[in-house]
């Protein structure tokens, strides 16, 4: 069967000795949404970074079927969207449109599909008229959106998100969830907003100490207070 | 939100040097720097005739012809580099200062040269306040600038401000923390000095951070080493028009200035 992210038995290491994986296993299928919980220092970012190949640990990570190596790095990175925690971070262009364009540009595409793919993330995440602007000027809510839109534009398989909800207001965090809930994409989607799991994400995986501990359906998990409590977490 | 607002000069505005191309200020300003540059000492008519030109641009610009000549004083102190010309240039002496000798032609030199930077500022100062930052950017890079440069320019522009509002959360909360108890309050100047070097020291790292994380955004999106950027539009007929006649009045300047 084939699967959007395959991940066995994964361990990795920082440089600085500090073991962020011991042994992860993860699969998600097609159309899933997945929310990843646990506490900080599980491992939640660590993993995400290795869907995209950014880092590399022992043991087994596959993408659309493609094993995560060298000669496939091309191709896994315009299915795996990847959108980091800080804004900042992932907007680095001078204006709005630049970074939205960059994926779609260094895909390779022409630049006339560069523009369509621009306009059509932005307005995916009604932020259609805000090409021309400078993303210093923008608030974190508007910025979260358009860092979607980064990755959007490369018109990714999965949706892999960092704490997409950190850092809003009550008011940006509902545009967030809405937004969220009508993008057709498979999602994986780390995050401490219990009631956005709640809200948007059938099925649920808690990570801690580097593993993925718990792996169901989020009413099931979130239902289980023992194993809530065990790993740091309320519902 | 904390919000320092450093460097942006840029005035919104609809003006015809609003509305030219960036390549064509660019060019336009860099052209005029260099005319400026070499025309001889004292050749004043010229000098008069950049002026023009420049105030001239500036009334183009809907800003009026006082806005860049009040803000290019700032730059006169750094023509005193060259304020030991007068006093080395050899020549028929104007006067005496003590020991030193001041000449005409090294006067003259100096006057020149007084002028020359306060005409070349006045046109960037025009070219920053008419034309957006990453506009700017766009037309380094298609004038054929180095890459790496234009990038390093790109990359201090967007980060600048983040790093600015770092630096000022950090004092802040250093403020925040500065009460004044029953004793002696602020500290010796040792201390006081560690906890300002550990701040800087704690800006650098998160620097450092955040630059691993931002290359790692780049590299999430498929970049492999070089930036890429659009195609660019051809320069539009009314840009051509302007650079000629630019270039053209710069010639004639050049002319007057070495042959009169």
């Amino acid at each position: 069967m084939h699967h959007t992210l395959e991940v066995k038995d994964l361990h990795f290491a920082y440089p600085d000795g500090r073991t962020a994986l011991r042994g992860a296993t993860l699969s998600v299928a097609p159309g899933d949404k997945v929310a990843l919980v646990g506490p900080n220092g599980a491992g939640k970012s660590t993993l995400m970074l290795h869907l995209n190949g950014i880092l590399q640990g022992h043991g087994e990570v596959r993408v659309c079927s493609l094993p995560v190596c060298k000669e496939n790095l091309g191709k896994i990175r315009a299915a795996v969207g990847l959108v980091f925690q800080e804004p900042d971070d992932q907007l680095f262009s001078p204006t709005v449109f630049d970074d939205v364009a960059f994926g779609p540009l260094h895909m390779g595409l022409p630049e006339s599909v560069v523009r369509e793919r621009v306009a059509e993330a932005l307005t995916a995440v009604g932020m259609a008229d805000y090409a021309g602007r400078v993303s210093h000027h923008l608030s974190v809510g508007e910025k979260k959106r358009i860092a979607i839109a980064t990755v959007l534009s490369m018109n990714p398989e999965i949706l892999v998100l960092d704490e997409p909800s950190a850092g809003l207001d009550p008011r940006a965090r509902r545009g967030l969830i809405n937004l969220l809930r009508d993008l057709p994409q498979t999602m994986l989607v780390s995050t401490h907003d219990i009631r956005m799991v709640a809200e948007l994400f059938p099925r649920t995986a808690v990570m801690d100490g580097g593993r993925v501990v718990a792996d169901g359906p989020t009413l099931a998990i979130l239902g289980d207070a023992a194993l809530l409590s065990a790993h740091g977490l309320e519902a | 939100m904390l919000h320092i607002n450093l460097a942006d000069q840029y005035r919104r505005g609809t003006s015809l040097i609003h509305r030219l191309d960036p390549r064509t200020k660019i060019l336009a300003v860099l052209l005029f720097i260099v005319t400026a540059t070499i025309l001889p000492a004292g050749a004043w008519l010229p000098y008069g005739l950049l002026l023009a030109g420049a105030l001239l641009a500036a009334q183009a610009s809907g800003l009026g012809v006082g806005f860049a000549l009040k803000r290019s004083f700032v730059a006169l102190p750094f023509a005193l580099a060259a304020i030991t010309l007068p006093f080395t240039v050899p020549g028929q002496p104007l006067a005496h200062l003590s020991s030193l000798t001041i000449t005409v032609e090294g006067s003259l030199r100096f006057l020149s040269i007084l002028i020359k930077s306060w005409l070349s500022v006045q046109v960037a100062i025009l070219l920053a306040v008419t034309t957006q930052f990453h506009e700017l950017l766009w037309g380094m890079r298609e004038l054929r600038l180095p890459k790496p440069l234009v990038s390093i320019v790109s990359f201090m522009y967007r980060y600048l401000f983040v790093f600015a509002d770092e630096a000022l959360r950090l004092l802040r909360a250093r403020a925040a923390r500065s009460g004044q108890g029953e004793g002696k309050s602020g500290g010796g100047l040792l201390w006081r000095g560690r906890v300002a070097g550990g701040m800087v020291g704690n800006l650098t790292l998160r620097a450092f951070e955040r630059s691993e994380r931002i290359y790692e955004a780049m590299v999430a999106r498929g970049f492999q080493g070089e930036i890429k950027t659009l195609i660019s539009p051809p320069l539009t007929d009314m840009d051509r028009n302007v650079l000629v006649g630019w270039v053209t009045y710069l010639a004639m300047l050049l002319l007057v200035g070495f042959l009169f």
